[in-house]
Order: C-alpha cells, then sequence, then structure tokens
C-alpha cells in the first residue's frame, strides 16, 4: 500500500566550504506525513528547497516517481509550497491569491470559481472572497496559503514551518487542522519544524536532522521512545542521559550499580549512554529506593513539577504529580523498561546534564527557536 | 511634545516657501491690474487651448518613452551584481551633477543643422536632417533630463521586491513569462506610478527645453507662463490664471494615475 514517491540519494550541499546537507538518503511514501525537525542550521529547509526546486544540490540525485527531477524547474513540478511568511501576493484579493495557479494552468473560469469555493470550505474561509490578504489575520493568510497550494491537486504539498508565526492557542488548532486535511485529501505531506512537540503530534514519519545529517527516522513512538542519540534524546522531549557499561546483555551499570534493562547486542563492557526519561521515574522513600539523593529545586508547570534532584553530583530532573519540596531526602526505582541504552556517539557528554537547571531553562529556549524561525528561511 | 516641537520649524518652511506663493498665485489668477476681483483672466483661456493641448501632448510623449525605456533598465539592472548596479547608477546620476542649462545647451549643439549628429550622418553619406527647433528635439530634451526619475522609483521598487512571491509564483506553476505579468509587474506598479509622475509633471511646465530645443517652434504652457512674467506680454495675473489651470491639470492628471495604481493591471493606461 505505502509507495515511494519521492527519494534523496546522496544529496549533499555546500555553501563554499560549508556543508549543509551531509549525504541526506531518505525517502518519502505516497500520502505519508513526513517531518523535517531539527534546529536552526540542521539543513531541514534546505532539504525542502530541493524537493520544491528552488535549490540545486551540489551532488546526489532528487526522484519523484521514480524519474530524476534534479533540473525540472520549480513550475513543472507536481509539488506545491506553503512558504514560512506564506508570500501570499498582495496585488491579489483571496479568492484571485488561491485561483493564481489554476488561471496559470489555463483552467476553464467555470471550474476555477468551483474549485476555489470548494478549496475556501475545506479550510473554512468561505466568505473572504473578496478580502484583501493584508486584512486577514495570521491564521487566516496561514489557511489562504494552503488553500493556494492544494487547490492545484499536488502530489505533494511542502510546509516549511507554515505555523512559525502563530500564538500558541491557533498553533494547536492548526496542528489538527492540518492533519485533518492531510487525510482528507489524501496526498503527501513534507512538514519542516524546529517544534518537537508539532513533529510528533501530526507526522506519521519524523526525521531528526542536526548539522546537515539525519540523525534518526521513525514514527513519532520509535523516535520518542528509542532515541538513537544523544542529540535525539534531549532534541525530543526531556532526558537524563548518563554514563553506562554494558555488562552483558540485559545488565547496564551505571553509577556503580547494575540495572535491568530490555537492551541487548553491545559488545561486554562496551561504554554507552543511558537515556531516562524524566516522567518514567518513580519516587519513593529513600530506603526503599534504589538510588538516594536530594531534591535541589521545584518547578511548578501545571500539571507535573519539574523537580531536579541530587544523586551524588549529577542532578537529574524528574517529573511528577506529587510535591516534594527543596531539601528533602528521596529514592527512586526504575524498572527495565524506563532504561534505553543508546551507542556513543559524537553527541555523547553534550545534552542530558541538569546540573545548570534553572526555571528559565525553557524560556531562553523557546526565545532560541524565535529567532531560528527568522532565519530559517535564509538557510540558503 | 518633543517631536511636535521639532517640525515646527519645517512646518513655517512650508508655509512660507509654498503655501503663501500658492495662495498668492490664487490671489493674482482672480484679480486685475487694480486689484479688483475679476475673472476677466480666464476669459481667453480659450486662445490658449492649442499650447495646452501640445503641451499635455508632449508631456505624455517623453513619459511613455521615459518608461518604455527606464522600465527593462530598471528591470535588468535589478538583476545585476553590486559592483555593476554602483556603476550603472553613477553613469545614471553623473549627467544630473551638470547643470540643467548646460545639460539642454549640449544637446543644442549636437542637434544642430550642421551640428555634431549632422557631421556624423554626413561621414556616411546621410541626411542632414532637421531636428533642432522640431517637436522631436523637445521630446528628446525632457526624455534626457527626465529619465532618471523614472528610472530610480521603479529599479527601487523591483530591486526591493521580496524574492519570496516568485517564487511562490513558480511554485505555483508560473514559466518566467507569466511570473513576470502576473506578479513582478503589478508588484512594481508603485514605481512606475510615481516614476510617471516625475517625469510628466517636470516635462508639461518645463520652458527652457522647448525654448533652446524648440526654438519657439513648439510654444508650450512653461513659455507662455514666463511670458506672462518676464517676457515682453507683461502679465502677472493672466499668468498666474495660466498657472492655476496647470496645476488643476497636474493634479488630475496624478490623481488619474493614483486611481490605477489601486487596480491590478491599471498601467496599460499610461
Amino acid at each position: 500500500m505505502a509507495k515511494e514517491l519521492i527519494r534523496l540519494h546522496d544529496l549533499c550541499m555546500s555553501y563554499d566550504d560549508e556543508m549543509v546537507l551531509d549525504h541526506i538518503n531518505l525517502y518519502i511514501n505516497d500520502s505519508e506525513f513526513l517531518t523535517l525537525l531539527g534546529p536552526s542550521g540542521c539543513g531541514k529547509t534546505t532539504t525542502l528547497r530541493i524537493i520544491g526546486g528552488f535549490t540545486t544540490p551540489t551532488s546526489g540525485d532528487v526522484t519523484f516517481d521514480g524519474v530524476r527531477i534534479n533540473d525540472v524547474p520549480p513550475h513543472k513540478r507536481q509539488i506545491n509550497t506553503v512558504f514560512q511568511k506564506y508570500a501570499l501576493f498582495p496585488h491579489l484579493d483571496v479568492f484571485e491569491n488561491v485561483a493564481f495557479g489554476l488561471r496559470i494552468s489555463k483552467v476553464p473560469e467555470k471550474e476555477i470559481r468551483t474549485r476555489v469555493e470548494e478549496m475556501l470550505e475545506v479550510v473554512s474561509l468561505k466568505g473572504f472572497e473578496k478580502r484583501r490578504v493584508d486584512q486577514l489575520s495570521g491564521g487566516q493568510q496561514q489557511r489562504v496559503a494552503i488553500a493556494r497550494a492544494l487547490v492545484n491537486r499536488p502530489k505533494v504539498l511542502l510546509l516549511d514551518e507554515p505555523l512559525g508565526a502563530l500564538d500558541l492557542r491557533l498553533r494547536k488548532d492548526m496542528q489538527n487542522e492540518l492533519k485533518r486535511i492531510q487525510q482528507q485529501m489524501g496526498i503527501t505531506f513534507i512538514y519542516v519544524t524546529h517544534d518537537q512537540e508539532e513533529a510528533l503530534t501530526m507526522s506519521d514519519t519524523v526525521v531528526v536532522m542536526d548539522k546537515g545529517r539525519i540523525q534518526q527516522i521513525g514514527t513519532p513512538e520509535d523516535i520518542y521512545n528509542e532515541p538513537k542519540n544523544a542529540f535525539v534524546a534531549d532534541f525530543i522531549g526531556e532526558s537524563n542521559i548518563l554514563d553506562g557499561v554494558m555488562h552483558a546483555d540485559y545488565v547496564v551499570e551505571f553509577f556503580n550499580r547494575k540495572f535491568k534493562c530490555l537492551d541487548k547486542g553491545f559488545a561486554p563492557m562496551e561504554p554507552v549512554d543511558v537515556v531516562i526519561r524524566p516522567e518514567d521515574i518513580e519516587i519513593v522513600p529513600p530506603d526503599k529506593g534504589r538510588l538516594q539523593g536530594t531534591v535541589t529545586s521545584v518547578t511548578f508547570k501545571g500539571v507535573r513539577y519539574d523537580t531536579i534532584v541530587d544523586f551524588k553530583g549529577y542532578k537529574w530532573l524528574i517529573q511528577t504529580t506529587d510535591y516534594h519540596p527543596v531539601g528533602e531526602e528521596i529514592g527512586i526505582i526504575l524498572n527495565p523498561d524506563d532504561i534505553h541504552i543508546m551507542k556513543k556517539s559524537d553527541y555523547s557528554g553534550m545534552f542530558g546534564d541538569y546540573s545548570s537547571y534553572s526555571a528559565e531553562y525553557d524560556e531562553i529556549n523557546d526565545l532560541e527557536y524565535e529567532e531560528e524561525g527568522e532565519d530559517a528561511g535564509h538557510e540558503d | 511634545m518633543r517631536t511636535k516641537n521639532a517640525a515646527v520649524p519645517y512646518v513655517f518652511w512650508m508655509a512660507v516657501f509654498v503655501v503663501v506663493p500658492l495662495v498668492l498665485i490664487v490671489a493674482y489668477a482672480f484679480t486685475n491690474f487694480d486689484g479688483e476681483f475679476t475673472l476677466s483672466n480666464f476669459d481667453n483661456i480659450d486662445v490658449f487651448l492649442l499650447v495646452f493641448g501640445n503641451s499635455l501632448y508632449l508631456a505624455l510623449i517623453a513619459t511613455v518613452i521615459c518608461l518604455l525605456i527606464a522600465y527593462p533598465f530598471a528591470y535588468f539592472l535589478a538583476q545585476e551584481g553590486p559592483l555593476f548596479r554602483k556603476v550603472a547608477m553613477l553613469l545614471i546620476m553623473l549627467p544630473m551633477w551638470m547643470n540643467f542649462l548646460l545639460r539642454t545647451y549640449a544637446w543644442m549643439s549636437i542637434l544642430e543643422n550642421n551640428g555634431f549628429l549632422n557631421q556624423l550622418l554626413g561621414l556616411f553619406g546621410l541626411g542632414p536632417i532637421r531636428i533642432i527647433n522640431t517637436d522631436v528635439a523637445v521630446v528628446l530634451g525632457m526624455v534626457y533630463n527626465f529619465l532618471p526619475f523614472m528610472i530610480l522609483p521603479i529599479f527601487s521598487v523591483i530591486d526591493k521586491l521580496d524574492k519570496r512571491y516568485i517564487e511562490a509564483a513558480q511554485d505555483l506553476g508560473a514559466n518566467k513569462r507569466e511570473t513576470f505579468r502576473r506578479v513582478i509587474f503589478p508588484l512594481s506598479l508603485p514605481g512606475v506610478l510615481s516614476g510617471v509622475t516625475m517625469v510628466f509633471i517636470p516635462s508639461i511646465s518645463t520652458f527652457a527645453i522647448s525654448k533652446l530645443l524648440g526654438g519657439g517652434m513648439s510654444f508650450l504652457l512653461g513659455d507662455l507662463i514666463e511670458m506672462q512674467f518676464l517676457g515682453s506680454a507683461y502679465n502677472p495675473h493672466l499668468g498666474s490664471a495660466i498657472a492655476l489651470l496647470m496645476l488643476v491639470l497636474v493634479i488630475i492628471a496624478t490623481l488619474v494615475t493614483n486611481r490605477f495604481g489601486n487596480g491590478e493591471e491599471g498601467a496599460v493606461l499610461i
């Protein structure tokens, strides 16, 4: 049933001496919702632009339905794009913006009318036909952009951070809306974002990228539960990442203690990264726990507390629904399926230490992302 | 408060040098030599209708020619690299550093019956042709002098045009021609309109160009007005009346162009 539609083969892209894409290999199935996820400068937008035909790769091939399309200009591809800041034509009203592609391909006027009306209904913008695009809100502009692309019945829709400019509430609504539209129209969506939650919510397949390389490809569940390296573990949700040693299959040692786990296939005594998700850790009285530590900070986050616990100088983030005051001695229990083992990588030791954790942590993160949203369009 | 105070000198300047002269022109236009109110200055305006028509006609031709030269020039210049642009811009601006009259005198000696142009043609066994003291020479002088005012605004609009619109058009299936016709040109209209205004207005009111290159053969509004103030026909009241009518003409022309500026494909009108 899943038919391959687009394949990126050994795609490289460099500007001057800077490697922006480093041997990207990826295939995209028909009717799939695939997300390219990664931080600023990871190459996700460049990848999208190559698929759209706006950028020519330095080396490697792009095939569409088995045909090489490297040299096919954008206007001849059966692909449409929803641009980062929509790029709606300011001199045209909503109707004419949506009708643009149909007019180019000389669709009869009557059919244009019905198709545009139909599409505006899909994006819930009926009655806005005569509005100027600068009179629309961010969310409405974004839906016009989607309608403008989809009305051409492309095989693939590319979306470049389309929700970046919207506020949180609207973003959540639009996420559902996009997913609904994708399923209703049954076409392939290739979606670029830096927002991991967005990626997990909407996608069939998530491609995590960093430094021009694909770090991991998988379903949202795979990516979250079985991160391949410390970068993925840290980028997708919060993770405590520790140094450990595999003693044998299903046995890992960290903090000088052996724990049961579900991983196997490592060399004896192979050093590994151990990932423990903060929500998987169970807090118990000190005498009942495998490890004992002291609470050093607590932040209320609404549905949960972010509790930082000091284990012999190494601080963990634990997410709990119960309140444990600063200074309290606690114990923790780890079940075998709470412990995830990863091979050592270039990213080992760079992430997953909460020693410098502060309440502003999240805000700082958000700020970085906003700036990134600005530059992401200029990655080329 | 501070910004308000800072604007005072400018408001003062405008009042003294813009509003007062305008009021004076209106006052002169509706009075006679004895200072009494009269409409008689407008009585014989129909005598000058031919001059009005001629001015309008030549200014329109000059504007159209400027547009036809400037648009492609500005369009292709906007695609060039920074060095090329700088040099090109310098070459466009260079003549403007010279005195306007001097430039026009230079054209006079080029176009004269035994001037540079006819000598050049003579080398090839052609000509001589009579250009000086014709409408052709006047239009040429207008185009030469006012062309930069057409190029600059069009160039700056095209140059600042967001590349994403072009990409969006390509994305939706438009080839180069379609992209130009449906996106680039309509979006560059504001530049075209301000260029048209900036060429049309000085063209319709010029008197030096027609005097020097037209040699009295093409008598324009500017010449007519000048004659009422400085010339033999000394009559500032009539001159003011004509100037006022020209002002109205220019305002109407500007309104018309602006009106079509809001439409999509209105430039056809120009």
